[in-house]
């Protein structure tokens, strides 16, 4: 199935957006002076957010496929940004003295997402969606490969800073649709799923700390370098109760500091958000 | 076997062969010593209950989240007990933050799990808050030994929430195990990274040893698996009869 046609039956209003209303809603990205907005996303995939909306807009997917396909369509984008990445050469010119730890740890990443491409084909089998075409330019605001001149250095922090809304918008991605695989086929979707999700979660540490940033996010922060247009990846992150019971009421000092207390819980995303964010690298 | 009992014995104070074997752990593997893992194939007892005071886990909901109150005092012990001492001996600045960021969250998680637990639950029905720990051979002065215990600690805690996961009856309890788990994840890359930075191993965050190379899939286990693999540390004993 085309990815497009997937969409179109997913959204809401029935509204795909051409490749120039997703460049009108671009704000600056960091010295850029271009425009990228993560935040302001025109459609969303209503039906991934629950599991009722999928069985009135879709009765052709089955329960687990829904979810399984979002998570494929993340899968898709990390695989190719990775092994584009590796192959553009900016890690090796730009790294500096971090370059030969930055190069294993985007192929030891690399290595992940193309097997978790693989693993979801299979699991889907047929009715596994194809690969979108990507741009991760997002209609000409990044440069992260250096393909169109931005120069090494800014083409390096922003294949950084890329890697980094990629995985912690995979993280909760994931997160936010563990409930929709809950009790099929006795739990073997919700088990792999959650499989992935730490994997996602590992690569997220690794890649903020190459960053210089804590392995974990602080209440909604974005962290240094990161573009205020990316804050729909972060926001909510600074939810402190879970299951009715807040977590800094529950004693003194410094674990239960608004700090900390947001540090030890991430928190799910919904099938609309996730899309959203990866509409904007995807091309057709 | 479909009701397989799970009894946890274990015997104290020292076993420091056993706490040696749950260090070999190498993500997926299990190494139970130190413990008695007793098989009940008789479906038709009426009586589950352990002798006398010992505590079991539970089943459904309650049973996953003693089960998760139980590895979260672990944990949260080993990082009290590394940050009260004077961290080990060449502890970077580093370091010592992100140790002190580990057991905050750690305190943090197992106070949420008492107090979620004790909201739905009776009493008696709740693991003890007090669970007594034995750390045996780690040396908290020694900076390898607890980097190392401390991503072990952290690897089991992922896999055994992901095999947990499917165990949790409720929406809102499993996306909370999410929650959790994820920076449980994020905590034993950060370890990882540390070490692997000195080895020239840059892979170590999210390693082979950990991650299967062919799938991308992070480990998941069975709770008898995984206090089959840290029972050598808990000191009360408690069981997880109904449990897989």
């Amino acid at each position: 199935m085309n990815i497009i046609k997937f969409l179109d039956e997913f959204t809401s209003d029935n509204l795909i957006n051409t490749a120039s209303s997703r460049r009108d809603m671009f704000g600056t990205f960091g010295n850029m002076g271009k425009k990228a907005a993560i935040a302001a996303i025109p459609f969303g995939l209503g039906a991934l957010s629950s599991k009722a909306k999928a069985a009135t807009t879709a009765s052709m997917f089955f329960d687990h496929e829904a979810p399984l396909q979002l998570a494929l369509t993340l899968e898709y984008l990390e695989a190719e940004f990775y092994l584009k990445a590796l192959d553009s050469g900016v890690i090796a010119r730009a790294g500096g003295a971090n370059a030969m730890k930055a190069e294993a740890i985007y192929a030891q990443i690399s290595k992940h997402e193309s097997a978790h491409v693989s693993f979801l084909q299979d699991t889907l089998g047929e009715d596994s969606i194809e690969s979108p075409t990507f741009d991760f330019t997002a209609g000409g605001t990044f440069d992260p490969f250096n393909e169109n001149g931005i120069g090494d250095d800014m083409a390096y922090a922003q294949l950084l800073a890329l890697a980094q809304a990629f995985e912690d918008t995979g993280v909760r991605a994931y997160k936010g649709q563990a409930g929709n695989l809950m009790g099929l086929a006795e739990g073997a979707y919700l088990t792999a799923a959650l499989q992935i999700h730490s994997v996602e979660a590992r690569h997220a540490s690794e890649i903020r700390r190459l960053r210089g940033l804590d392995g974990w996010i602080t209440a909604n922060e974005r962290g240094a370098g990161i573009p205020a247009e990316a804050q729909a990846v972060y926001d909510g992150e600074e939810n402190t109760t879970h299951g009715g019971v807040d977590v800094t009421t529950l004693g003194s000092g410094s674990p239960f500091s608004m700090e900390a207390s947001t540090q030890a819980y991430d928190e799910p995303m919904s099938g609309d958000t996730a899309t959203a964010i990866a509409s904007l690298f995807i091309a057709s | 076997m479909k009701n397989k009992e799970i009894k946890v014995i274990t015997p104290r104070p020292s076993k420091g062969k056993d706490r040696r074997q749950f260090l070999k752990l190498s993500g997926m593997a299990i190494a139970g010593s130190g413990l008695l893992l007793a098989c009940n194939d008789d479906d038709d007892m009426g009586n589950v209950m352990p002798p006398d005071a010992t505590f079991d886990l539970g089943s459904g909901d309650r049973g996953v989240l003693n089960y998760a109150y139980a590895l979260e005092q672990l944990e949260a012990e080993f990082y009290t007990r590394v940050v009260n001492g004077s961290y080990y001996s060449g502890a970077s600045m580093e370091e010592k933050k992100l140790m002190e960021d580990l057991y905050n969250h750690e305190v943090n998680h197992r106070e949420f799990f008492k107090a979620a637990l004790n909201a739905t639950f009776s009493a008696d029905l709740v693991l003890p808050a007090t669970l007594e720990f034995d750390f045996g051979d780690v040396d908290f002065n020694n900076r390898d030994s607890v980097l190392t215990t401390a991503q072990l600690l952290e690897d089991t805690g992922v896999s055994a929430y992901n095999g947990a996961g499917k165990l949790i009856e409720t929406a809102d309890y499993l996306v909370i195990a999410g929650k959790i788990v994820s920076v449980e994840a994020r905590h034993a890359a950060a370890i990882r990274s540390i070490r692997g930075g000195e080895m020239d191993d840059y892979a170590l965050f999210a390693g082979d040893d950990v991650v299967m190379a062919s799938t991308g899939l992070d480990g998941a286990l069975n709770p008898s698996q995984v206090i089959a693999a840290a029972g050598g540390f808990f000191v009360t004993p408690f069981t997880a009869m109904e449990l897989p």
